[in-house]
């Protein structure tokens, strides 16, 4: 079992030195899974021991042959199940592609594989990655390995779940509202949503277009920023993609003398839980005591972001989700009458609950006559959100905040309320919004053993300067969060 | 709830984003849509006169490519995931007689 408390770069770098070899860990993942996987159903698809086996084996002989150098090479990773990997069922955690094997893979996955990685499988998620919690599942909810009576937050609550309960040594995740900081927090694992147009979008089923990103979820932050360093790429395919500096890894110094800091007092208000709270200002402390200015300050608007957001990605989501017809790929009705039918019956019978209400919420507000009143109000929001994360950032490196309000929910408490659900984004929502990055780091425990994140947000393309106090502070964290509680 | 939202409205949400819902399923998206129309008013309390929509938030351009074909046939691959298809084709439902 220690082997599979190491993190990424520190497995990578003995498959290195001859130490372990890519298969030795590819069996050690795959006989975790074995062992917890009943408890917390973190996967989707776990790949065949024998097809994953064998590709270790490949990727062994080509570090052994000098053609693969990289820090992740022959390390194993799980992916979110809404990135398409060809010929491995990519289902979005949703009936209406419980079937669909994509023909090509994500460039995310791409970028991984040229470097060397050994998947494992595809991780759970919230249907389309809508929700917060991984219940939406069609696949049944993943549980928090530090307690399996309580979610692991989400959308991507499979990913971090996977990596918290040592089914994986790193895992991909999405976040269009939070979907990578916000479980990232409740699992005790570290996670980055880059700035939006960071990493390629091909092959990431999307949900709402303008707010998706990929992002590293792993053990710590110097695992994020390498992995983040493989991810990311400008690409031809994603109409969004941004030609950008990367070498996030020369962030990785323990240094936060002058770093600017700002504290939204907006965002420790009401409805934050006085131990986030607390856990969350200690690290702002401890900040301070290594050099960094830290200062309060008003941010403004905060309660609007989770309106103009559901807005917003109701829209998209509406758009994007209209290719599920029963036509080219996916479920089809068994019985229907014609083909406007088929289209219902296949959508009403494939989609859950929760997609369906976006989408006739989506449909509403761009439907004529509500169009200006609702999406186009929204998007303007989104300008000022903007605007006023400018102003912070014309004063301040960067934002700590907490990543979510509480720590991770029991089962079956968050879906009966929808809005009250929707609260908990409200510390990452703003984050997509304005297009920037975001790291969620653990900061302690509550008395319910549960744990709390930090989350730093920077200003677009400053992902250095996040890693580099994420970094720092970790540097000063005596508990290793990753020890395992299933 | 200030929103109510009418039989008639969901019917045309429902034909807008085809999804045909049982009456329970109606009946709990009307409660569901107003009280989501409700929270998302709270935007009405912004003055947003003079603000510009934002749609993307880095300048997004059209992104041109010669008119060439780029990508080989990949047309067995793709049809591998139609729920039915025949002659290299998908297979739909007759639309008309």
């Amino acid at each position: 079992m220690s082997l599979m408390k190491m993190t990424a770069v520190e497995l990578g770098s003995r498959i290195k030195s001859k130490e372990i070899s890519a298969v030795e860990a590819a069996r050690a993942a795959l006989d975790q899974i074995k062992s917890v996987e009943d408890k917390v159903n973190s996967y989707v698809t776990v790949l065949d021991e024998d097809v994953v086996l064998e590709r270790a084996a490949r990727v062994q002989q080509e570090i052994e042959a000098g053609k693969l150098t990289g820090p992740l090479a022959g390390v194993p990773v799980a992916i979110k199940d809404n990135m398409c990997t060809e010929g491995i069922l990519t289902t979005c955690s949703s009936k209406i592609l419980s079937n669909f094997k994509p023909g090509f893979s994500s460039e995310a996955v791409l970028n991984l594989e040229k470097a060397g990685a050994v998947i494992l499988g595809k991780t759970n998620m919230d249907e389309f990655a809508m929700g917060s919690t991984t219940e939406t599942s069609y696949f049944g909810p993943t549980k928090n390995p530090w307690n399996t009576a309580h979610v692991p937050g989400g959308s991507s609550g499979g990913s971090c779940s996977a990596v918290a309960a040592g089914e994986c040594f790193y895992a991909l995740g999405s976040d269009t509202g939070g979907s990578i900081r916000q479980p990232s927090s409740f699992c005790g694992v570290t996670g980055i949503k880059p700035t939006y147009g960071t990493v390629s979008r091909y092959g990431l089923i999307a949900y709402g277009s303008s707010l998706d990103q990929i992002g590293p979820v792993a053990k710590d932050v110097t695992d994020c920023a390498v992995i983040l360093d493989t991810i990311a790429s400008y690409d031809a395919k994603d109409s969004t993609s941004v030609k950008r500096e990367y070498d996030f890894a020369s962030a990785l110094k323990d240094d936060v003398k002058g770093m600017r800091i700002g504290i939204p007092k907006d965002y420790f208000g009401e409805g934050l839980d006085s131990e986030v709270k607390e856990a969350v200002l200690n690290v702002a402390k401890t900040l301070e005591k290594k050099g960094a200015i830290v200062e309060e300050f008003d941010l403004s608007l905060v309660s609007y972001a989770i309106p103009a957001y559901y807005v917003i990605a109701s829209a998209e989501a509406s758009s994007n989700l209209a290719r599920f017809d029963g036509v080219k790929y996916g479920y089809r009705t068994e019985d229907y009458e014609g083909l406007h039918n088929m289209y219902k019956k296949t959508r009403s019978e494939g989609f859950g609950p929760e997609v369906k209400r976006r989408i006739m919420l989506g449909s509403f507000v761009l439907s004529s006559g509500y169009y200006d009143a609702y999406y186009l109000k929204a998007l303007r929001t989104k300008a000022l959100i903007k605007q006023a994360f400018d102003k912070a950032f014309a004063s301040y490196d960067m934002i700590l905040a907490p990543a979510a309000p509480t720590t991770a929910p029991k089962l079956g408490d968050s879906l009966s309320d929808p809005i009250k659900m929707y609260l908990g984004d409200i510390y990452t929502i703003s984050v997509n919004l304005a297009g920037l990055p975001g790291i969620s780091v653990p900061c302690g425990i509550d008395s319910k053993g549960l744990p709390i994140g930090a989350q730093f947000i920077g200003n677009c393309f400053d992902e250095k300067k996040i890693i580099q106090a994420a970094y720092s502070y970790e540097k000063t964290r005596d508990m290793m969060l990753s020890d395992m509680c299933v | 709830m200030a929103n109510i939202i009418s039989d008639e409205t969901i019917e045309y949400v429902g034909i807008l984003a085809k999804l045909e819902l049982s009456d329970e399923e109606k009946e709990q998206a009307k409660k569901d849509m107003g009280s989501m129309l409700d929270y998302i008013d709270k935007l009405n309390e912004l003055d947003t006169t003079g603000v510009e929509p934002m749609s993307h938030v880095f300048p997004v351009n059209n992104v041109f490519r010669e008119d060439v074909v780029t990508n080989g046939d990949d047309r067995d691959n793709i049809l591998a995931n139609a729920p039915e298809e025949k002659d290299g084709a998908f297979v739909v439902p007759k639309t008309f007689d």
